[in-house]
């Protein structure tokens, strides 16, 4: 059982009660809400009779099913205006936060939450979303829950859930030129497989973790859940109390020493022990892109699609589905494979030093003919940024569509997807079946760097040649 | 599929149903109830829609649209089960299309905990059982007796010992699986948790 990790304590600091089923009781220090997987549980609380416990605790935005090319209300889709009107009114009724759209606070939940300051070291961070596991990257143990646990903290504060075993991933050397965080977040996946993190929370830790900006720990954190583990943490450093300094709602100046103070002592002890340690050598990854159906199934960008022989017969069996579906071929290169739809944007990779890199990319460049291109902004402060440096132009000159913040066609819960197979080079999270809105729509996951040198010569293309020239 | 839906309630030991396989590893909520039956503001809906995409796909021949299956309520499956995105709306799906209790190698955390809150119990079995059952399920109908207490499977011809998160098993026996309840009775805790937090101190409020 692991001792003295960050996660070991963050874990004990907010250990309400054991249950007497055997459960620990956890307390919830910022809970975040959006339109998707709280009406229910609203809902549920009126039934109950029950009042929202601390209303100062929740924060909500909006994100999923708003559009991204009309945002005028109401929304044309009746469903989204129903969705987006009830959780105005759950809002209003308990007195709960909102930062609604035109706010200038709005935007994916994982990517407001750390701009405005709310998500801290130290913190248990709950939200009805898988990829809360993001907010890890400042050391807080952060995790997705369904709608009766979101239903339990409104009227609780608290959750009933077992203690996870904790895993370090040691990732050595630093990544090199062209590779990124996705890159690097996509290789332990492949290599640890999609499984390996159930029961488990993710420790990123050594010389890679450490160069990483904290919006690349945050797509690192993001997708922590992508390998089974429901939460995934960096232990806060000096980057982590420089990029809270000074936001909306981080520690007001008299109190900024203690909390640095505080923060430090959560670190990982020198002598923690862990459940299981995992080496990664980060100067080995490639630019990396999915071919399959699950976040595991990627290969290098000069590999091959590997052949049913050259997989592990535990996971054959996804691996035929995959080629079933994909309708690419085992021993086929996965550069230059046709691309109809590249996408910018999502929790994972839509906030603006992606937007930025990018932007770097597709300077003084058209995509190609036939794709069709569009970068969703991860908030409405993302997309501040960016105009204001003149992104937002770029992006257009090369052809792409400039849109409104929100989740869109990571899951395509809006008016974004797919159309019948077509392929997508995805910036996001997700490379199921369906997932992008069309039933056999096709979704290649990659960094937003290899998504817009797709779109430039739309097909798979390795970034790193393309920057060479 | 289950007209009349009603929502489990109070402690339970045994559940008996008919078996339905479906094979396959890493079967994903996204599979399970596509996004787009997620703008809904309860889950009423939802059983109907259960993968949706997947029966579609195979045009009658899914599991879940074989005459056979209509009644089952105990659902066996492959590895890494519901994985992906939080959305209750997955289990609540398979809820509402009638199944009670699932049977698998292995499944998702978030799914997992799901499951346990709205009340299906998820069992785990090792890949050779899970075997045997799917092939036995090939060729002829199963209907398995779980029992909570003794955490076994049984049907005329096969018996298997289940395994199942001892804290799981102990809120199904108990009845006391409808957590909300049981968090609010430690209001003094949960009100002295928050004014020793040190984060609540150090910060102005949100």
């Amino acid at each position: 059982m692991s001792q003295n990790t960050l996660f070991d304590k963050v874990w004990e600091l907010h250990k309400v009660a054991n249950l007497p089923g055997g459960t620990d009781q956890i307390f919830i220090g910022l809970h975040l809400i959006h339109e998707v997987t709280s009406p229910q549980a609203f809902g549920a609380l009126k039934d109950k009779n029950l009042k929202v416990k601390f209303p100062s605790r929740t924060v909500a935005t909006v994100d999923h099913i708003v559009p991204t090319d009309n945002q005028s209300r109401p929304f044309q889709d009746n469903l989204a205006e129903q969705m987006i009107d009830t959780l105005e009114k759950n809002c209003f009724d308990n007195k709960i936060k909102f930062f609604n759209i035109g706010s200038g606070k709005q935007g994916i939940v994982h990517v407001v939450a750390p701009e405005l300051g709310l998500t801290q070291p130290g913190m248990t961070i709950a939200c009805g979303d898988s990829h809360t596991s993001t907010h890890g990257a400042f050391g807080s143990i952060a995790f997705g829950i369904g709608t009766s646990q979101v239903r339990d903290i409104l009227a609780s504060q608290t959750i009933a859930m077992n203690k996870l075993k904790v895993r370090q991933i040691w990732c050595e050397n630093k990544l090199s030129n062209g590779t990124y965080a996705k890159d690097l977040v996509l290789h332990i996946i492949n290599y640890l497989g999609v499984k390996a993190g159930v029961g488990y929370a993710y420790e990123f830790a050594g010389p890679a973790i450490s160069a990483l900006s904290m919006e690349e720990r945050m797509t690192i954190c993001n997708m922590s859940i992508e390998g089974g583990a429901r939460c995934g943490y960096i232990n806060p450093d000096e980057k982590t109390f420089s990029y809270i300094k000074g936001k909306l709602c981080s520690p007001p100046n008299k109190n900024w020493d203690k909390a640095i103070k505080w923060w430090e002592s959560l670190q990982s002890d020198e002598n923690s022990i862990y459940d299981d340690v995992v080496k990664i050598d980060a100067a080995k990854v490639e630019p990396t892109v999915t071919w399959g159906i699950t976040p595991g199934q990627s290969i290098g960008v000069n590999q091959k699609i590997p052949t049913l022989e050259e997989i592990d017969p535990n996971d054959q069996f996804i691996a035929g589905e995959a080629y079933e579906y994909m309708g690419f071929k085992p021993g086929q290169p996965i550069k230059d494979i046709p691309i109809d739809v590249c996408f910018i944007g999502s929790c994972t990779n839509g906030r603006i030093s992606d937007l930025r890199v990018a932007a770097q990319v597709l300077k003084n460049h058209k995509i190609a003919k036939h794709i069709k291109a569009f970068v969703v902004p991860g908030s409405e402060r993302v997309a501040k940024e960016a105009k204001e440096e003149g992104l937002d132009k770029v992006f257009m000159n090369a052809g792409f569509q400039w849109r409104e913040p929100g989740c869109s066609m990571c899951l395509a819960m809006n008016s974004d997807k797919l159309i019948g197979n077509q392929v997508s080079a995805s910036s996001s999270n997700r490379n199921f079946k369906g997932r992008q809105g069309s039933p056999n729509g096709r979704t290649l996951l990659m960094s937003p760097a290899m998504v817009a040198v797709a779109a430039i010569k739309g097909k798979v293309t390795d970034v790193r040649d393309f920057l060479r020239k | 599929m289950n007209n009349q839906f009603k929502p489990p309630s109070g402690g339970f030991s045994k559940i008996n149903g008919k078996c339905i396989s479906l094979i396959g590893d890493d079967i994903d909520t996204d599979r399970i109830i596509p996004a787009r039956f997620l703008k809904c503001i309860n889950f009423d809906s939802l059983g109907q829609f259960v993968f949706d995409d997947d029966r579609k796909a195979l045009k009658g021949d899914h599991p879940f649209d074989l005459d056979d299956n209509k009644d089952a309520s105990i659902l066996i499956v492959n590895c890494n089960f519901g994985c992906g995105s939080s959305r209750e709306h997955a289990p609540q799906a398979l809820m509402r299309w009638g199944i009670k209790a699932i049977i698998g190698e292995s499944f998702a955390d978030i799914f997992y905990s799901n499951c346990i809150a709205i009340g299906i119990p998820c069992f785990t079995l090792s890949k050779k059982s899970i075997t045997i059952i799917q092939k036995h399920l090939e060729n002829k109908d199963l209907f398995f007796e779980i029992d909570l207490f003794k955490s076994t499977a049984s049907s005329r011809d096969l018996k298997f010992n289940l395994e199942i998160k001892k804290t799981s098993r102990k809120m199904f026996l108990s009845g006391e699986w409808d957590t909300t309840s049981k968090l609010i009775e430690n209001n003094d805790l949960i009100e002295k948790k928050l004014n020793d937090l040190p984060y609540i101190k150090f910060n102005s409020s949100i």
